[in-house]
């Protein structure tokens, strides 16, 4: 289980330095975390982390003594993502929400983004010259369309199987077989100093084992100045109700066990991270689903799926 | 656009105007074909500088329209300073039409390239099996052309391309090709198409129904008029053979005393029933039957069309999409059946430009889709009503004239429903009555 670092006190201090996010939590919410036992885990080196706190549960029971590179994944979401990788591109099997949401993220990055690097919008290739890497790819669903909007797009994932179909799908047209794909991790390329101008991160956190860590990473792979955009789902009432019970058991629209809802973070809880990892949330969207017309459109709703676009402050930083 | 601007675009048509640039002058007697042209699709056309392009040849603005039938018992008009416009639409000829888009395309500077061919076989690449594992990747040409569709022209040609348009009217080679399915039946009528001449202008477009179809007279400018006159396949045929005097007089004949008595312009109907409407009641309620200009020459060939409904299934699949007449045909008489196809076109150009800001491939079945989600709703409601009215008036029975006549008054007197039509009927309103 991921180990969340706030006590209530610190909640407030982010409430008043970060204008963009949406308003308190709901009470739920704040009753939850004051029934949590919280704790900081700021202070030890990474590899001993998972070793080191006595009150969170890993259900994957595994002894954490592990390379450097698997340190921040879960060894059960991989066995999970592989055995259903074939399906990435199936637009109507078990991705499907995920291509469905396709367009309402990139609309929500080009616009953050452009506006960051001064480029054009209304161009069909605004990311021309931008070098993006895409932590968590996948099939390559993101990778793709920003190859298309002229990005210089690295791709990497932990599942081999991912980055094979990515790589075969990326090759069927010219502009995407550009895309360059790892099989690795962003600890990996943090330790072969990797840079890119922009670094994303999509619905791959709630996996992860250790988000603050994670958040270091990401910190690591951008330049100074570089951009951070990570989307994940909301911990919360509504989130329990629509991504685990109706996605997940009544519409069947995720495999059972895609998610587990200890793993959400809230939207004060990821902006902390990132402002422990250098990186500072700017602007913050949430995503909703109109199920009568069958498509997300962007919102100020971040109860459920929220995105978080943020700059990374090395170069201002005064510590 | 500038998101599509770097799009390459191959037109496939044998139509021999689009090769050479034929110009045609103003003494050119008016050629038949004509299409009537709503304000939605004007104002597309001028958001895309065409429209200048059209003013500068024959065209004819109107903005008063008559309906009635041939019971005598009702009759409706419509101005188009009702809904606070100018005109309720504009008439052009098809050859304008086409030379105004050729021109305004020959001055912007994208890759286009006219193939004037025709289409012979088209194959899709459905990715119908998951991508094995094991199967290499080469890259070679051949691998990375794959996914594209392919197609092959008469003259030899062959051309690859990300996203195929079906634009090739109702019978539609790109869509027999690609497999979409039809529904749609035929109706037992024929429209034959001329172009009449008359003493004095018109710049009204009047619409009578005959017990076998309407008859219509659509203003072209400089006193001559397009007829579209709808009746059953013998008939036409006759009209078609008969001598140009004889034709003449079955015109007027149509248009005014033959078939029934002419409706009593009720303006004591005003006084008594509607005056407590008085103060919502639209401009063209006041106004009283007019009589459609008198005919006096046949001015150019009659042609005959058969009529019918047709409607795609789906508009879009992998690769390729339908527009226009190859997507939906409708019956001629609301003048509907190109602008449905220009709204077509425009939807298309938009969704097109929204997936490529989000970096999609053109050719994929989602951003298709959207498209046709849109634009489905509007073209069969539109249709739906088309042939309400087409059915409504090829029956003719005592109590069912009557409730005919009814609703012409009612369209007529009731001004929320009167405007409610025009909007609609004029493309400024996407759904009738619930906007």
């Amino acid at each position: 289980m991921a180990s969340k670092l706030l006590s209530h006190s610190h909640l407030r201090v982010i409430y008043s330095s970060n204008t963009r996010i949406c308003s308190n939590p709901t009470r739920a919410t704040r009753a939850l975390l004051n029934l949590r036992p919280f704790s900081d885990s700021s202070s030890p080196p990474p590899l001993e982390m998972p070793q080191s706190h006595n009150n969170t549960i890993n259900d994957t029971g595994m002894g954490r003594g592990s390379t450097p590179s698997l340190s921040s994944l879960k060894e059960l979401e991989l066995v999970k993502f592989a055995s259903i990788a074939e399906t990435w591109w199936d637009s109507e099997g078990p991705f499907k929400p995920l291509h469905v949401m396709n367009p309402t993220r990139l609309a929500f990055i080009r616009s953050t983004l452009c506006r960051h690097f001064g480029k054009d919008p209304n161009s069909a290739r605004p990311f021309e010259g931008l070098k993006i890497v895409d932590v968590g790819c996948g099939g390559g669903i993101l990778s793709e369309p920003l190859a298309r909007m002229g990005a210089t797009v690295t791709g990497v994932d932990a599942v081999e199987k991912n980055i094979k179909i990515a790589r075969l799908h990326a090759d069927l047209d010219q502009v995407t077989s550009t895309i360059e794909y790892c099989c690795t991790t962003a600890e990996t390329l943090v330790e072969e100093e990797r840079k890119f101008d922009a670094v994303i991160a999509l619905e791959v956190i709630e996996h992860v084992a250790d988000p603050a860590e994670f958040c270091k990473s990401l910190a690591a792979l951008a330049v100074p100045d570089g951009a951070a955009v990570i989307s994940t789902i909301n911990r919360s009432m509504k989130s329990y109700a629509t991504a685990i019970v109706a996605a997940e058991y009544l519409l069947r629209w995720l495999p059972r066990g895609t998610h587990e809802w200890s793993s959400f973070l809230t939207p004060e809880e990821l902006v902390l991270i990132l402002q422990r990892a250098n990186i500072s949330v700017r602007e913050m969207a949430g995503f909703v689903y109109n199920p009568l017309t069958g498509r997300w459109s962007l919102s100020d709703d971040i109860s459920v799926n929220f995105i978080a676009f943020g700059t990374e402050n090395s170069k201002y930083e005064n510590k | 656009m500038p998101l599509t601007k770097h799009l390459k675009v191959a037109i496939i048509d044998s139509n021999p105007a689009l090769g050479s640039k034929v110009c045609f002058k103003k003494e050119d007697p008016p050629d038949p074909r004509v299409s009537t042209v709503t304000p939605a699709t004007i104002s597309l056309f001028k958001d895309v500088g065409a429209w200048q392009y059209i003013e500068r040849h024959r065209h004819a603005y109107f903005d008063k329209m008559q309906v009635w039938d041939y019971t005598g018992l009702g009759y409706t008009s419509y101005n188009a300073r009702d809904i606070n416009k100018e005109i309720l639409g504009c008439v052009v000829e098809n050859k304008v039409l086409h030379g105004s888009l050729l021109s305004c395309i020959e001055n912007k500077d994208f890759q286009k390239t006219i193939y004037p061919s025709r289409l012979t076989s088209m194959t899709l690449h459905p990715r119908s099996s998951p991508m094995g594992m094991d199967s290499t990747s080469s890259r070679t040409p051949s691998s990375s052309l794959r996914h594209l569709a392919k197609l092959e022209l008469t003259d030899g040609n062959s051309l690859y391309a990300k996203l195929v348009v079906g634009a090739d009217g109702g019978k539609s080679r790109v869509r027999e090709l690609a497999g979409f399915k039809t529904t749609g039946w035929n109706y037992s009528q024929n429209a034959v198409i001329c172009t009449v001449e008359h003493t004095d202008g018109n710049q009204c477009a009047w619409q009578r129904f005959l017990p076998a179809g309407p008859i219509a007279l659509l203003p072209m400018g400089d006193n001559f008029s397009n007829i579209v006159w709808t009746m059953n396949p013998k008939e036409s045929m006759d009209r078609k053979s008969m001598s140009e005097d004889d034709f003449v007089k079955d015109v007027n004949n149509a248009l005014d005393y033959g078939y029934g008595p002419r409706p009593k312009s009720s303006l004591l109907g005003n006084e008594d029933m509607f005056s407590w409407l008085r103060g919502y009641v639209t401009l063209s309620a006041n106004e009283c039957f007019e009589v459609p200009p008198k005919v006096v020459k046949l001015a150019s060939e009659r042609m005959v069309f058969p009529l019918s409904l047709m409607h795609a299934n789906d508009y879009a699949s992998k690769h390729v999409v339908l527009i226009g007449d190859a997507a939906h045909t409708v019956h001629p008489l609301a003048g509907q059946g190109v602008n449905l196809g220009f709204g077509d076109a425009f939807a298309l150009s938009r969704v097109i430009a929204e997936g490529i800001a989000v970096g999609t491939d053109i050719g994929e079945v989602s951003l298709l889709k959207k498209y046709e989600a849109e634009r489905k709703l509007a073209n069969i409601t539109m249709m739906a009503i088309l042939d309400g009215f087409q059915k409504a008036y090829s029956v003719d029975f005592g109590p069912l004239n009557i409730l005919r006549a009814a609703a012409l008054h009612g369209a007529h007197y009731i001004s929320p429903l009167k405007r409610s039509i025009i909007s609609y009927a004029s493309g400024e309103q996407r759904l009738p009555l619930f906007s």
